[in-house]
């Protein structure tokens, strides 16, 4: 590209950033009489708007690489941990560029490259904020590659068409790969107009992963499996207790530990660099410290501050009366839910392998926050963010563990210290012990039936703690403008507007231990009150819980249309009834995330006194679905994910120690536990790809309660569910 | 201390305290990733490999106890270019998403097969008790049996 182009590309990005940034300032200054609309509205987009991807999307050559074999490789910006990202935008990409998808290899993008996602991999984003700028970059090169290729050829750009990577025109033909060669000057063309949905090859086949045979075949794609030569291993002190803090480190015994070579002792964390992984350990084992606690928690000091009416109140959505206050006949109900604390588990540990030299700092891990994690370690090294070259790799699960990176800047310091690289990572119970956790929640659902059997008001009281608050991804400010935690809302409005009356209030409650993004954050618990509330107002009204969902949900050509096809595509599929038939029952529920509505069916049993899942119907409208099996593939997962948090998973709290703190004790669904059976029906009630990672973890522990309550005539009200 | 035992078909010597989990001799003093580290207790089945043809959680085996045995990773489940039935069954029914569980559960499954060749869903729960956190039992219950299926044809 010209040199001209590039300023005027880089200039139309800052004045975007500068006009954002005015907004949030405008914000926090204080528009204060009408905060109350204002954070509604915000409220109101968060569950149902795609933000718009925070990079560059200008360069295609910042994304795409040809190689002299032909084959393009896209450096993703995103990272892969599972949700099929990778495949998704293998697919769009190769759409627009007219090569086969297997001329199409994915890598993460290195920070050195340029190529930088401003946020995170998360929040079901991937392939929905980058639908349009992904399909729009390829055949931007696409037209770059053919202008290159009629200059190379002698040949009118219109006299030239595409098959393959291969170009030809009269007579003659070049690959890609021959066309790039000896290319450094590109010019950037305005985006021409992209392919008819009608005409997709690959848009919407269900292509295998492309991520499939490594992961098969055990390659070393992951965090952990990062090598550098004559590396070492570093282990750090965390703390067991919560809301304490550490002192008189005395590391004499694990200076003798075999295998140490160096006792850092840094501002931010004491830990040891040794020649292996349990060398390492071993002797951080042996660094004695003291704890200074002010206050002794127990699990039900944190069941106490959960509460509604505690912390700070936000009222997030507000339609007409409270429930009190609404006139007229009808039975007022009201019903109290909890969740637990629930731990993220993810099987890959936190960590990072970190290579200090010659004041630049190279960096292989896996992490959800490529720009947060490199300005970290900057920041923390007293380098500039280019000092840092971060290689992210494949991640061993996210779920929104690896949001916060500490490993990294303790990997570079103990690096730095040593004069080699270091690679320091979590063990388990670190794992466990400082994780930062699904908040646990509190809600107060109260409704009002008329005689009817119309649901004329509807509430949704709740507590929760820290999610996206007090994490990199939010900065602090905006706190206060917000009032509620953007994270531990989501789910919780009323989806059923055709209520008259109907409000939902936030209580954000501070905890005294680390609570943060966990996958579909709030929707889980939120889902699971507000939906078997529902449940119970049907079997109040005597009514059909499909139906009377159905009654509530507005036709309105937009999301109550799309929640309603959603709930009716599901009950069919699984020809939902609300009579139990021998020993097993169905429970319905449905829910919306992140502007995807979901609905889900469990088939449910009690043996031995225990609740078992046999079969789980779906429907999920993500819009256009861009690999159906990988949707299918996440709906599979969110269901059974979902089912190990709302059957089994909890965390405790005595003595300010919080566990268990390891797999077994912390008990989360098996093989066994999983349905035998699951059914996705993918309705595409939109002409975009929208969020799918998540959305699907919103309707399972409703669905199983609901079902529970049929066959049992027991209402559960409490996550894990127990009978 | 000197071990002595044979991977994947190759034999190996390694100079290293006897206590050292056999997980960090394979991953990192081998080099063989594929083998993972997930709790270090024996409580997930991420480092599931085989011990003469015994399915064993390796990062709580010590490596003094390897003497003499053979030893097989995910890396020499394959023969050469040839997948095992298991992993051509992950294939087929697309199993993996994050993937860094899915050796454990495939060298497991492997194990299976060799004393239960027809496992019913009933041995699946009993035999396969590793964590996926992603959770994709629903495919690898369909996998195990198509495994089963493919095994059982070629042999």
């Amino acid at each position: 590209m010209t040199e001209k182009k590039t300023k005027k590309k880089g200039m139309r990005r800052r004045k975007f950033l500068k006009f954002s940034g005015v907004g949030i300032g405008l914000m926090i200054g204080g528009v204060h009489l009408t905060r109350h609309m204002w954070r509604r509205t915000i409220f109101e987009m968060a569950e149902t708007t795609v933000p718009a991807y925070m990079g560059d999307t200008k360069q295609p050559m910042l994304w795409f690489q040809v190689s002299p074999e032909n084959e393009i490789i896209l450096h993703c910006s995103k990272v892969e941990m599972g949700q099929g990202t990778f495949t998704g935008l293998a697919q769009m990409a190769a759409e627009e560029l007219e090569v086969d998808i297997d001329r199409i290899k994915v890598v993460h993008a290195a920070t050195d490259t340029g190529n930088i996602d401003g946020m995170s991999t998360g929040g079901s984003m991937s392939i929905a904020s980058l639908w349009k700028p992904m399909r729009e970059m390829a055949a931007t090169m696409r037209e770059m590659l053919k202008a290159k290729a009629a200059e190379k050829l002698g040949i009118a750009i219109s006299a030239l068409t595409i098959a393959n990577g291969v170009i030809s025109g009269g007579g003659k033909s070049m690959t890609y790969g021959e066309v790039v060669e000896g290319v450094t000057d590109w010019e950037v063309p305005d985006v021409p107009p992209l392919k008819d949905r009608k005409d997709y090859k690959y848009i919407g086949k269900p292509v295998p992963r492309i991520d499939l045979r490594d992961k098969v075949i055990g390659a070393p794609i992951f965090g952990m499996d990062a090598e550098m030569e004559d590396m070492l291993y570093g282990s750090v002190v965390r703390s067991r207790l919560i809301g304490a803090t550490m002192s008189n480190f005395d590391t004499s015994e694990a200076e003798k530990m075999p295998g140490v070579v160096k006792i850092i002792n840094d501002s931010d964390f004491v830990g040891v660099v040794a020649k292996s992984y349990t060398e390492a350990n071993n002797a951080r084992k042996k660094i004695k410290f003291d704890y200074n606690v002010d206050k002794t928690w127990n699990l039900s000091d944190i069941e106490e501050a959960i509460q509604v009416g505690n912390g700070n109140k936000t009222v997030i959505q507000k339609e007409g009366k409270a429930v009190k206050d609404v006139d007229g006949e009808g039975e007022v109900m009201e019903l109290e839910f909890k969740s637990p604390i629930g731990a993220h588990a993810q099987i890959e540990p936190n960590g990072a392998l970190a290579y200090y030299k010659d004041g630049k700092v190279t960096i292989k891990m896996s992490t959800q926050v490529i720009s947060i994690t490199q300005k970290e370690v900057a920041k923390a090294l007293g380098l500039k963010a280019e000092g840092v070259n971060l290689i992210p790799m494949y991640l061993g699960g996210g779920f929104g563990r690896k949001l916060h990176t500490p490993n990294a800047i303790q990997a570079a310091k103990m690096s730095k210290a040593v004069g080699k690289p270091v690679k320091c990572f979590f063990d388990r119970k670190q794992e466990f012990q400082n994780d930062t956790f699904r908040p646990p929640t509190h809600h107060i659902v109260r409704g009002k039936l008329s005689p009817e059997g119309k649901m004329v008001a509807l509430e949704h009281n709740f507590a929760s703690g820290d999610v996206a608050f007090n994490s990199a991804l939010l900065p602090g400010a905006i706190k206060p403008v917000l009032g509620a935690d953007v994270g531990a809302i989501r789910g919780g409005a009323i989806m059923y507007k055709g209520i008259e009356n109907h409000r939902a209030t936030y209580y954000h409650v501070d905890l005294p231990f680390a609570t943060s993004f966990w996958r579909s954050l709030g929707l889980l618990a939120n889902t699971f009150a507000i939906e078997s509330f529902i449940d119970e107002m049907a079997i109040k009204a005597g009514k059909n819980p499909v139906d009377f969902r159905l009654d509530h949900l507005v036709d309105d050509g937009a999301f109550g249309t799309r929640i309603r096809n959603v709930i009716k595509a599901c009950a069919d599929k699984a020809g939902y009834t609300d009579k139990p038939s021998g020993n097993k029952a169905m429970g319905f529920a449905a829910s919306i995330d992140a502007g995807s509505p979901c609905a889900q069916i469990a088939e449910v049993s009690i043996e031995n006194g225990r609740i078992k899942v046999h079969k789980v119907v779906a429907a999920l409208d993500c819009g256009i679905a861009v690999n159906p099996d990988q949707v299918r593939a996440q709906v599979e997962g969110c269901i059974c994910m979902g089912i190990s948090a709302s059957m089994f998973e909890k965390m405790d709290l005595k003595d300010n120690k919080l566990f268990p703190i390891i797999y077994g004790p912390y008990k989360m669904a098996l093989m066994k536990d999983s349905p035998k059976e699951i059914e996705t029906v993918l309705v595409e009630g939109a002409d975009f790809a929208g969020p799918v990672g998540e959305p699907p973890l919103g309707p399972i522990a409703a669905a199983i309660g609901n079902a529970v309550r049929r066959l049992t005539g027991k209402r559960l009200t409490e996550l894990p569910l127990e009978l | 201390m000197k071990i002595s035992f044979n991977i994947n078909g190759e034999a190996q010597s390694v100079d290293v305290d006897g206590q050292t989990p056999l997980l960090w001799v394979i991953r990192d003093m081998l080099s063989l990733k594929g083998t993972k580290f997930g709790c270090g207790k024996a409580a997930c089945g991420a480092c599931t490999i085989h011990v003469n043809g015994e399915a064993v959680r390796s990062c709580s085996y010590a490596v003094k106890f390897a003497e003499g045995k053979e030893i097989t990773t995910i890396e020499g489940l394959s023969e050469g270019d040839n997948m095992h039935p298991v992993q051509q069954a992950w294939i087929e029914e697309i199993v993996p998403q994050c993937g860094y569980c899915q050796p454990g559960f495939m060298m497991a499954t492997a194990a299976m097969l060799e004393k239960i060749p027809n496992p019913t869903d009933e041995d699946i729960d009993n035999n396969i008790v590793n964590i996926c956190r992603c959770a994709t039992y629903y495919r690898m219950r369909k996998a195990i049996h198509r495994a089963a299926e493919l095994k059982n044809t070629n042999t």
